[in-house]
Formats: C-alpha cells, sequence, structure tokens
C-alpha cells in the first residue's frame, strides 16, 4: 500500500511540473498587455513603460517563471497586477466560496442519486425506475444555467424567498452563506445528480448479474443483506471514479454558474483575470485548478485501492 | 392563500417600517474596479465607485457637465493666464484625521506629473510648470503656457487629492476627503461606504451605499426585479428596459455621457487614405438604423467628434447623410468600382458587436466587404490601438471633451492634419470662452469634412432605479455615480 502510494505523489508532482511550464507558455503568449490595459487610450507610451516597470513585466521570461514556481513553492503566489494585493489571499478569499459551493453540490448530487439509482437498479422495470430514468434524461439535457435562470425566476423574483445571486460573505453568519449557495448549488447539482444516478443504475445491474450475487443468495442472505453487504460496495468503483470527476468539474467547471450568480469565485475571478491580462492571477489559478485536480485523482486512485484490494494485491 | 393572509400584515408593517428609515443604498454596476486609486488606472470603474464620494480634488463636475469649486473655494487667474491662485476651503479633514492643506496639493500634483508618474491620464497636468504653497490655505500653480481648459482638467478623477501619509493605501483602503468613507471590499462582490460624519460640507444624506458587481445582463435584471439591486446606473441590457418602464416599481433614466461612438478608421492604411474612400464610408453609413438595432433605439447621432450637449457642439450630420448611392459614386470616383474587402475588429461592448453586424451589412450594400474578428480589450489595445493593424473599428472614446486626440498625429486613427494640430495647440492658450467655443466648432467642422472617422452616436447613459430613489445623476459628464444628494422619497 506505502509503495503505491508513493508512487502516486510521484507522478503527481511530475504532472504538477509539467504543467506548471505548459500553464505559463501558453499564458505568456497571449497577445496583450496587463500594463496598457490597465492605463488605457489617453496614456503615453512613458507612462505605460513606468507601469511595467513598476509591476516587473520588463524582467526575461525565464526569470520571471522562476519567481513564480519558487513563490509557490513557498506558497507565495505574487501580487496581482491590477488588484496590487496579493494572489494567495484573493484565491484563499475565492475558494472560500468555491469550495464550499463544490462540496454542497456534490452532497447534494450524492444525495439524489445514491438512492435513485439504487431504487430504479433494484426495482427494474418498475414506474418507479421508468420515471427515475426519465427525470435523469431530462436532468442531462437541461443545460444548467438555463435551469439556474428558471430558479432565479422562481424563487428570487416570483417567490423572493432566495436573493438572484451575490454573497454576503461568511462574516456574515454559516446560515446566510449557506443560503447564498442553496440556488447555485441546485443548478449545479442537478445535472451531476443524473448522471451519477444512471452510473449508479448501470454499474449496480452489472453487479447484481455478477455470479458472486447468486451465491451470496444460495447462502441465505436476503435481498437486502446481499445489496448492502455485496452488491453495493462492488458498484462503488465507477461511481467513485464519476464522483471524482464531477468534484474536479464543479470545482472548475462553475464559471458560468457564477456568473448567473455573480458569486465571487474562483470561476469568475479567472474570468475576469484573463480580461484584464492580470497573467499572474490566471496563471496562479489555473495552477491551483490543476492541483486540485491532479490531488482528487490521486485520492480516487487510493481510494479504489481501499474499496477493492485487489488493485492493490497487483501493484 | 392563507399563508399570504397570514403574513401580509406583517409584511405590510415591514415595509413601512423600512420604508421610513431606509438611508442605504445598493448600487449594480457591471464591472468591478481593479483597484480604488483614480491616480493609476483608466479603469471607469474606479470613478464610478469614488469619485466625489471618497475623493475630491480642487474642482468637481456637476451633473450638467460644468466645473465647480470643490476642495478649492475659489481661484484667481493673471492677467497673462500662467498664474492660478487657489484659494482652499478650511477645516477639510482626510478621513484618517489629519488636515488637508496646501502641502497636499502640492504633493498630489507633483507625484501625477512626475517622471515615473503612472497616471493615466498625465497629459492632464503637462502645461503645468510649477505647485507652489503659499500657505496652509493658498496654492500657487505656475504654468508654461496659458491653458484655458486647467480648471476642467482639474476636475477629473486622475487628479484628486491625496494625502502623502496615505496615498499609498488608496488601491485597497482609500483616504480621502469626501462625504464617505471606504468601510469595506469583499472583492468579486461588492464595495460598502459610510456617511463621513466629519465632513467639511454639506453631509451626505444616505448612511450607507454599496456597490456590488453584476457583469450577466440577465443576471443585473434578475437582480433588480428581486430587489437585491436599488439601482444600475448605467443598465447594461438596453432590450430590458421597456420591461422596466412599464413597472411602476422603478424609473428609466436616460441621460448623456461623453462617449462618442466611432467607426474609427486607419487613415494611413489604403484606401482610407483616400478622403474619398472614407466619404464614401460615411455616406455609405445609416446611423438611425444603427441606433435603433444595436441600441434600441438609446443614442444621439453625431456628425463629428463632439457630445450634442455640450454648448459649443455643431451639428455637423448632414455633411455625412446616409445616401449609399452618392457613396457607390464616390468609390467610383476614387477607383473602387467594384469595391474592396477591409478588416473590422470589434473590442468586447455590444455596441461594437451589434454595431459592427448592422455596418458590415450597410458597408456590403455599396461594395465594401468587411472581415470581422471579435476581440478582447487586451486584443484590441495590442493591436488596433498600439499596433494599428486594422483598417475599421468601432469603439466609444468616453473622456470628457477629447476632440485634442486628433491633433496626435500617431494616435491609432492615423490622421496627420497641421491645420487642426496648430489649431489645437493655439486653443490651449485661449481662456476666452467666446473664442474657445469658435476654435472648438473649427475643430468639429475640419475633422468633419476630411471624414477621418465615421461618426455614429452619442452613448445615451440608460440607467434603472428604483422608483422612490431621487438625486442620482441623469447625465455622465465624466463615468461616476456621485452619491451625495441622493436619497429616498
Amino acid at each position: 500500500m506505502l509503495r503505491f502510494v508513493l508512487k502516486r505523489l510521484l507522478s503527481l508532482v511530475a504532472t504538477l511540473a509539467v504543467a506548471s511550464v505548459v500553464i505559463f507558455i501558453a499564458i505568456e503568449v497571449v497577445p496583450g498587455d496587463p500594463a496598457s490595459y490597465m492605463l488605457g487610450l489617453n496614456a503615453e507610451p512613458d507612462t505605460v513603460q513606468a507601469l511595467r516597470d513598476e509591476l516587473g513585466l520588463n524582467a526575461s521570461k525565464i526569470t520571471r517563471y522562476f519567481q513564480w514556481v519558487g513563490g509557490m513553492v513557498h506558497g507565495d503566489f505574487g501580487t496581482s497586477y491590477t488588484y496590487r494585493t496579493p494572489v494567495s489571499a484573493m484565491i484563499a478569499d475565492r475558494i472560500g466560496i468555491s469550495l464550499p459551493l463544490a462540496l454542497y453540490a456534490l452532497l447534494l448530487s450524492t444525495v439524489i442519486a445514491f438512492p435513485a439509482g439504487i431504487i430504479a437498479a433494484t426495482r427494474r422495470g418498475s414506474v418507479a425506475d421508468v420515471s427515475i430514468m426519465g427525470a435523469t434524461q431530462l436532468g442531462v439535457a437541461i443545460p444548467n444555467f438555463w435551469f439556474a435562470m428558471l430558479l432565479v425566476l422562481f424563487f428570487s423574483i416570483q417567490l423572493r424567498w432566495f436573493s438572484a445571486g451575490g454573497f454576503p460573505g461568511w462574516d456574515e453568519g454559516f446560515f446566510a452563506g449557506v443560503k447564498a449557495l442553496t440556488l447555485p448549488a441546485v443548478a449545479l447539482a442537478l445535472p451531476q445528480a443524473s448522471i451519477l444516478a444512471r452510473v449508479m443504475r448501470s454499474s449496480l445491474l452489472d453487479t447484481l448479474g455478477e455470479d458472486f450475487i447468486r451465491t451470496a443468495r444460495a447462502k441465505g442472505l436476503t435481498t437486502r443483506q446481499t445489496l448492502w453487504r455485496h452488491a453495493l460496495r462492488n458498484a462503488l468503483i465507477p461511481v467513485l471514479t464519476i464522483i471524482g470527476l464531477q468534484f474536479s468539474f464543479l470545482l472548475a467547471g462553475a464559471i458560468i454558474i457564477e456568473n448567473v450568480f455573480f458569486l465571487p469565485g474562483l470561476g469568475r475571478l479567472i474570468f475576469q483575470a484573463i480580461s484584464q491580462r492580470d497573467l499572474i492571477v490566471v496563471e496562479s489559478v489555473v495552477m491551483l485548478l490543476v492541483f486540485a485536480v491532479v490531488l482528487v485523482t490521486f485520492l480516487v486512485d487510493v481510494a479504489y485501492a481501499v474499496a477493492d484490494p485487489r488493485l492493490r494485491a497487483q501493484r | 392563500m392563507s399563508l399570504r393572509k397570514l403574513l401580509l400584515p406583517l409584511l405590510i408593517a415591514a415595509a413601512s417600517t423600512t420604508h421610513a428609515a431606509k438611508t442605504d443604498l445598493v448600487l449594480g454596476m457591471q464591472l468591478e474596479p481593479p483597484n480604488l486609486d483614480p491616480t493609476g488606472g483608466a479603469a471607469a470603474a474606479i470613478d464610478e465607485v469614488v469619485y466625489a464620494n471618497i475623493f475630491e480634488g480642487l474642482t468637481r463636475f456637476a451633473s450638467d457637465g460644468s466645473v465647480q469649486p470643490a476642495l478649492a473655494k475659489s481661484w484667481e487667474i493673471s492677467d497673462d493666464g500662467l498664474t492660478y491662485t487657489f484659494t482652499l476651503n478650511t477645516g477639510v479633514k482626510f478621513h484618517d484625521g489629519s488636515d488637508f492643506d496646501a502641502q497636499d496639493v502640492k504633493f498630489s500634483l507633483d507625484r501625477a506629473r512626475a517622471e515615473t508618474s503612472t497616471n493615466a491620464q498625465k497629459q492632464l497636468f503637462a502645461g503645468i510648470e510649477n505647485v507652489e504653497v503659499s500657505d496652509a490655505e493658498t496654492v500657487v500653480i505656475t504654468l508654461a503656457a496659458p491653458n484655458g481648459a486647467l480648471l476642467f482638467n482639474l476636475a477629473w478623477g486622475d487628479a484628486i487629492m491625496l494625502s502623502p501619509d496615505s496615498f499609498d493605501k488608496a488601491k485597497t483602503d482609500p483616504v480621502g476627503t469626501g462625504p464617505f468613507t471606504f468601510s469595506k471590499w469583499v472583492q468579486g462582490d461588492r464595495i460598502e461606504i459610510a456617511r463621513n460624519p466629519d465632513y467639511w460640507g454639506e453631509a451626505a444624506k444616505l448612511e450607507k451605499a454599496t456597490f456590488k458587481f453584476i457583469s450577466e445582463p440577465t443576471a443585473a435584471f434578475a437582480a433588480l426585479m428581486a430587489g437585491d439591486v436599488d439601482a444600475f446606473p448605467v443598465f447594461p441590457a438596453p432590450e430590458n428596459l421597456p420591461q422596466f418602464e412599464a413597472d411602476p416599481r422603478f424609473q428609466v433614466v436616460v441621460g448623456s455621457t461623453e462617449g462618442e461612438t466611432i467607426l474609427s478608421t486607419n487613415n494611413k492604411q489604403p484606401p482610407f487614405d483616400n478622403k474619398l474612400v472614407r466619404q464614401a464610408l460615411a455616406h455609405a453609413i445609416d446611423r438611425k438604423a444603427i441606433v435603433d438595432g444595436a441600441m434600441f433605439g438609446y443614442g444621439t447621432p453625431i456628425g463629428t467628434h463632439f457630445a450634442p450637449h455640450h454648448p459649443a457642439y455643431v451639428d455637423l450630420t448632414g455633411n455625412s447623410a446616409y445616401d449609399p448611392e452618392k457613396a457607390k459614386a464616390l468609390l467610383k470616383e476614387a477607383g473602387f468600382e467594384e469595391g474592396f474587402t477591409t478588416t473590422l475588429k470589434l473590442p468586447p461592448p455590444s455596441y461594437a458587436r451589434r454595431g459592427g453586424e448592422i455596418i458590415a451589412a450597410q458597408l456590403r450594400e455599396v461594395g465594401i466587404t468587411t472581415e470581422i474578428s471579435n476581440l478582447e480589450w487586451a486584443q484590441w489595445l495590442e493591436q488596433v490601438f498600439r499596433g494599428k493593424d486594422y483598417g475599421l473599428t468601432i469603439v466609444s472614446h468616453t473622456e470628457p471633451m477629447d476632440i485634442g486626440i486628433y491633433a496626435k498625429a500617431d494616435y491609432y486613427f492615423q490622421y496627420d492634419n497641421p491645420d487642426l494640430q496648430s489649431l489645437m495647440s493655439d486653443l490651449e492658450s485661449i481662456t476666452d470662452p467666446a473664442m474657445r467655443t469658435q476654435s472648438l466648432q473649427k475643430a468639429q467642422q475640419i475633422i468633419s469634412d476630411d471624414y477621418v472617422n465615421g461618426y455614429l452616436f452619442q452613448l445615451a447613459k440608460t440607467g434603472v432605479a428604483n422608483a422612490d430613489i431621487v438625486g442620482l445623476w441623469e447625465n455622465s459628464p465624466t463615468q461616476a455615480n456621485d452619491l451625495t444628494a441622493v436619497y429616498w422619497k
């Protein structure tokens, strides 16, 4: 097990190193200068030069790359060109919204998908199965930004139960924060829950058809006991994979939902930073997202090994 | 139904108490300022938060665009127009409690015009030779040559007064002299300001104001409808305005801005180096169709680079009236009977993207084919503005009184006319209002006759606000949300 984890960790570090080079190059070649963006149409050329000096943009690309990576290793992401505040503090603020939102959506989708998938699989062909599968079909098909707008129309404009968006900040209280994240989390969770329920159903159906289930039944276990002790645990592997992928998607892919609900999350930060050519922020946030995705993949790999002893033994 | 009946008395009680006591305001803005220092960046969003609220200058713009005294209560101009003696208001304090005096004026102006200055409008201070403190309440500015626009220049957000003790905090924790103090910035979400109890002038009526940043037009609509935002002074979706107009809870405020929206033309790139081609271009454009199609009818057609609400404006739209037949004839005369192909590079705002499609269709009518490319601002600045690699582009020039850009031969239009250049440099030293008007009118005529650019329309300021809010600026002489006089009915 330890060797397995070490091997995985090594590949994690290698992936990050390669990613940092790719990200830096990709973002540096994009045309557009942060200093002239900030100073606008009337600025004198020497003013732009003065600002470039102040921002350290006139240093060579190689120097800047090593400054950036070196800083990141110490947890220092540099200073934003446009906001002039430390990037790490900005990222920390934004993660305080994006991470709870992703977790909230993941929780919702799991809570909905697990029972739905189990019911559909165990009562295959029943009315419940058909209606659950119909609903998930719809859930996968509906674009989440459109669903988000419907939620706003109904719950914010019509009923006025929730605000149409924005985030009060966690210092206004836990409940206020959760309330502000509820509609976005629902909008994000719907397609994820649908996908997850379908995966859960088909994976469980596959497992239920296996020989060991018949053996378990033959040993005298009830259907329920077989389901909980043997079938579910084995059906979980593909579901875990999907959850891992979904979490990365929820963290990085919430840009549109964050825009619909004007939430100050990572997605909007990166969106804004790209248009303002706040390169250091873009680089750092993208790097962080890569790190999150790689980390989640790593954790899912470890979780496989825990769920399925055969995977450990093989390596 | 029954729940509603139960709750109704409660709701009414709640509504009436909040109504009487409402002294806070939530204002929606599409863009968040990158920082809060107007002396170190061009972003309009900075001024939209801090101008007249947190920071003040020696002079200021009123909502009608006129220049009024602010921190300077009066001034005297020497007969040769070279020396301005400003008398400052007394008892003015910065928000950190320190006194504002002539030293701060000298510091702020010297900082703005210094060699290492990163002021985006450094040219505003170009003619200043010396700033001298004669006593705590008197500052003398000496100019190299007379400059009739000095008082106007000092009213810009870029010319606000900072203290040497707190100027370096202006970006994130601004300390000014204005009627509001900075309270809090939740980045990406909102900025909060509160009434300054020690303000030297008339105190603000609002106790608290919040600027909330909502970039998505549909989200802006939802936020107003749900009551999360009380006003959206520059509402990003003109197509929704009729809906707000029909709703008694809201008022739609349509005013003017300083934004001349033009079809900028690269005067050095063939075939636009030929005046006949530019003239053909001007006659091929149907301004009304563009205002109706791209701006849903909001916007005033212009025939030159000048704001129609300005007293010196001359209506020259007739000079380039829509006449596709004439445009074709002119193209033939210029040797382009078969037409030609050029580039049309569009920045992100909807006036450009929507307007671009319409203009492309109109130009196609007279045989000009355009290759449209959509650019982000940063790309636009690099390719079009600095690189001058374009044929046509659409952009709104939002700086007040910016006809002077036509005198810069290396500006991105690449228009080089010595007559206009000398006219504009002479204008700088004219202080007599009537003579200034005359020169400005002449300049308008010259650029219109030269068909430097396609002049489209003056951008309108279309705002939506709760019907009970009074005192928001209707017009936008500078991009600002002056909340000094705003209150709830």
